[in-house]
């Protein structure tokens, strides 16, 4: 039955192929971009080499420091005080990291200036995050402690100023310091925030110990927990300490509002509101999202409808014959759904293969800084899930219109 | 094997009622083959769609086999239609995007029981038996009048239905082609008993076959 199903389905389409050919556009057009931000979306925030345990990794991003009473406040990264004092002794995490947010630093080889994105951190952030290291291995807690003056860099960094050649144990010379080569890793991409840079050193190296002390800062936390279900129980150990947190100048702030968070939550939390406290935002911005995205495929679907139940004319005596000979209403529903998801899935097809070609073209046009877009397992499932979706919300209802066609109306050729 | 009582099927909209058929009770004995005749619009074609189960009286019963069928769903109707009946249209109704084989495969897809291959042995006998055999592959396009109505006919008795129920079968073939059909037919007819119930223009025809029912205006007036 199936066999004969794809027999006609493929004979419908090319029957018209100027509509086969609207309808495959339109179909392939929305694919490909619903895969294309998939992409993007799962590249900024899914699971991805190093931020390999993101269902059980927590970040503090920025915190608003306030002084009600003066209508003083500041919304920024950590200072480095909270996250030491009131952080990283959290009983909860399996592992806490405290790190600099990047920030872009001069470098000079041979008289050429470069610019090199730079972190300072800890030794535990290379115990939390998973770098795959080309060369040599991350400096540790003990370097840390000792402020060793190394560095670990990325593949990129290694091709300027190395030429590609092995660069553990060399010396590179970056704002102003030098550092010996521990390690290199591969470059990861802009959008992961919380790992990525091109220079990598202990935080103890820094030119003044000033931010040991300084009320403000421009640090990160990463905890990780031991389980996922250790992920709530973060958040609510963090919210009991941060009620009693001292500030060094109460005389400048004196309440502190900051939250664990994953990088998504961070991010939505900053779309719909500024209050630290108010709740996990990642909901709104997803069901935001997925709002947007069916009112982007609405309007293909609704096309795909009218072409679908324009179609129907073509095709009453084709009904008035399979009814007479046996073919009940919902067998007739099930035979044109099955030909519309043919056709949805062969627009799923052609979408996946455009969504490679102009994922290939972002990767290779160096817009986004080390950005590798694939089509991962999850983003090819996403791609097939919303082209049977597809298939499904436009094929039901002209088939359901079908399958009513009286039968002597269907034979004289009477459509709806 | 076929039993109608008291039919009368009136077509309403909201300014007009037609009476397309009023009052007929018919029996149709298994193993006959009757012809129905009258001019056009006296509900000819009607009677026969309710008697096919395509379309449902305004009032009266209908039994098929000794089975009340006035009351089935869908479902229920869809299955005898496949089961008992078989049909053969003046227009031909192949669908031109499928070869002979597969037209004639129809009415076995809806018998979930039959294989693939069980269905294409099965479609090939009734083609040969309307000597089609070698033009199983070709498309109804490739096909002659008389070659289409023939696949049609095999479409029709592939499921060996009890009943085959034909709608002026000849009435767009010249008289040859026409005359082979008729043939076709009365040979189903002998040979395996099918009861024929056949509407036709043709006095020619309707000589052939053992009774004719006559309509007026949607009354029966013999």
């Amino acid at each position: 039955m199936l066999k004969n199903y794809l027999k006609i389905a493929l004979k419908v389409l090319l029957r018209r192929k100027f509509f086969t050919f609207i309808s495959l556009f339109g179909i392939s057009f929305t694919l490909v971009v619903l895969m294309v931000a998939s992409a993007l979306f799962d590249h900024a925030f899914g699971p991805l080499s190093p931020e390999l345990k993101t269902d059980r990794m927590l970040g503090i991003y920025t915190v608003r420091m306030e002084m009600p009473e003066k209508g003083m406040a500041r919304t920024a990264a950590a200072p480095y005080w909270f996250l030491d004092r009131y952080v990283r002794t959290l009983a909860t995490p399996e592992k806490v990291s405290i790190f600099s947010s990047q920030k872009t630093v001069s470098a000079f080889k041979n008289g050429v200036k470069h610019i090199l994105f730079f972190k300072r951190t800890d030794g535990q952030f290379w115990e939390i995050l998973d770098f795959d290291f080309l060369e040599g291995g991350p400096f540790t807690a003990q370097d840390e402690k000792e402020a060793n003056m190394v560095a670990v860099i990325n593949e990129a960094t290694r091709q300027k100023f190395f030429d590609g050649g092995s660069a553990a144990g060399k010396t590179i010379e970056v704002d102003g310091q030098s550092f010996r080569v521990a390690g290199v890793v591969p470059n990861v991409p802009i959008f992961r925030i919380t790992s990525y840079a091109d220079v990598w050193v202990p935080l103890s190296t820094a030119k003044s110990n000033a931010y040991l002390r300084d009320q403000t800062g421009n640090f990160w936390a990463l905890m990780l927990a031991k389980r996922r279900d250790d992920v709530p129980k973060i958040k609510e150990e963090l919210q009991g300490v941060i009620s009693n947190v001292e500030f060094p100048n109460p005389n400048e702030f004196n309440t502190l509002i900051a939250a664990a968070e994953t990088l998504f939550e961070s991010v939505a939390r900053g779309f719909f509101s500024q209050d630290r406290t108010a709740g996990n935002y990642s909901a709104h911005l997803l069901a935001l999202l997925l709002t947007l995205a069916v009112l982007f495929m609405l309007l293909p679907t609704l096309n795909l409808i009218n072409i679908n139940v324009s179609r129907i004319m073509e095709r009453a005596s084709e009904i008035g014959v399979r009814k007479a000979f046996g073919a009940s209403s919902w067998t007739l529903v099930g035979q044109f759904v099955v030909e519309n998801l043919i056709l949805t899935l062969v627009g799923g097809v052609i979408a996946f293969f455009g969504a490679m070609l102009i994922l290939n073209m972002l990767t290779n046009s160096g817009l986004i800084q080390y950005a590798e877009f694939h089509i991962n397992y999850r983003i090819f499932l996403y791609g097939l899930a919303v082209a049977l979706f597809f298939g499904l919300f436009s094929g039901v209802y002209p088939a359901w219109k079908m399958s009513r066609l009286h039968p002597v109306e269907a034979l004289r050729g009477k459509s709806l | 094997m076929i039993h109608l009582e008291n039919i009368d099927k009136v077509y309403r909209t909201d300014k007009i009622e037609t009476v397309a058929l009023s009052n007929i009770t018919l029996d149709v004995k298994e193993g006959e083959f009757i012809s129905v005749m009258g001019p056009s619009g006296c509900g000819k074609s009607t009677l026969l769609n309710i008697i096919g189960l395509l379309d449902a009286p305004t009032k009266g019963g209908v039994q098929l086999n000794g089975t009340k069928v006035t009351a089935y769903r869908d479902k229920q109707l869809a299955k005898m239609r496949n089961e008992q009946l078989g049909f053969i249209f003046q227009t031909f109704h192949l669908i031109s995007d499928l070869s002979v084989v597969d037209n004639v495969e129809i009415p076995l897809l809806y018998r979930p029981a039959l294989r693939g291959a069980e269905r294409r042995k099965l479609a090939l006998h009734a083609l040969d038996r309307v000597g089609l055999t070698s033009r199983a592959y070709h498309f109804p396009s490739q096909l002659s009048g008389g070659q289409q109505q023939r696949v049609a006919i095999a479409r029709a008795i592939v499921g060996k239905p009890k009943i085959l129920l034909a709608d002026e079968p000849t009435g767009n073939l010249d008289s040859q082609m026409g005359d082979e059909i008729m043939s076709i037919l009365m040979d189903l007819n002998k040979n395996e008993k099918t009861t024929v119930v056949m509407v036709t223009h043709d006095p020619r025809l309707a000589e052939k076959t053992e009774r004719t029912v006559r309509l007026f205006d949607g009354r029966q007036v013999n």
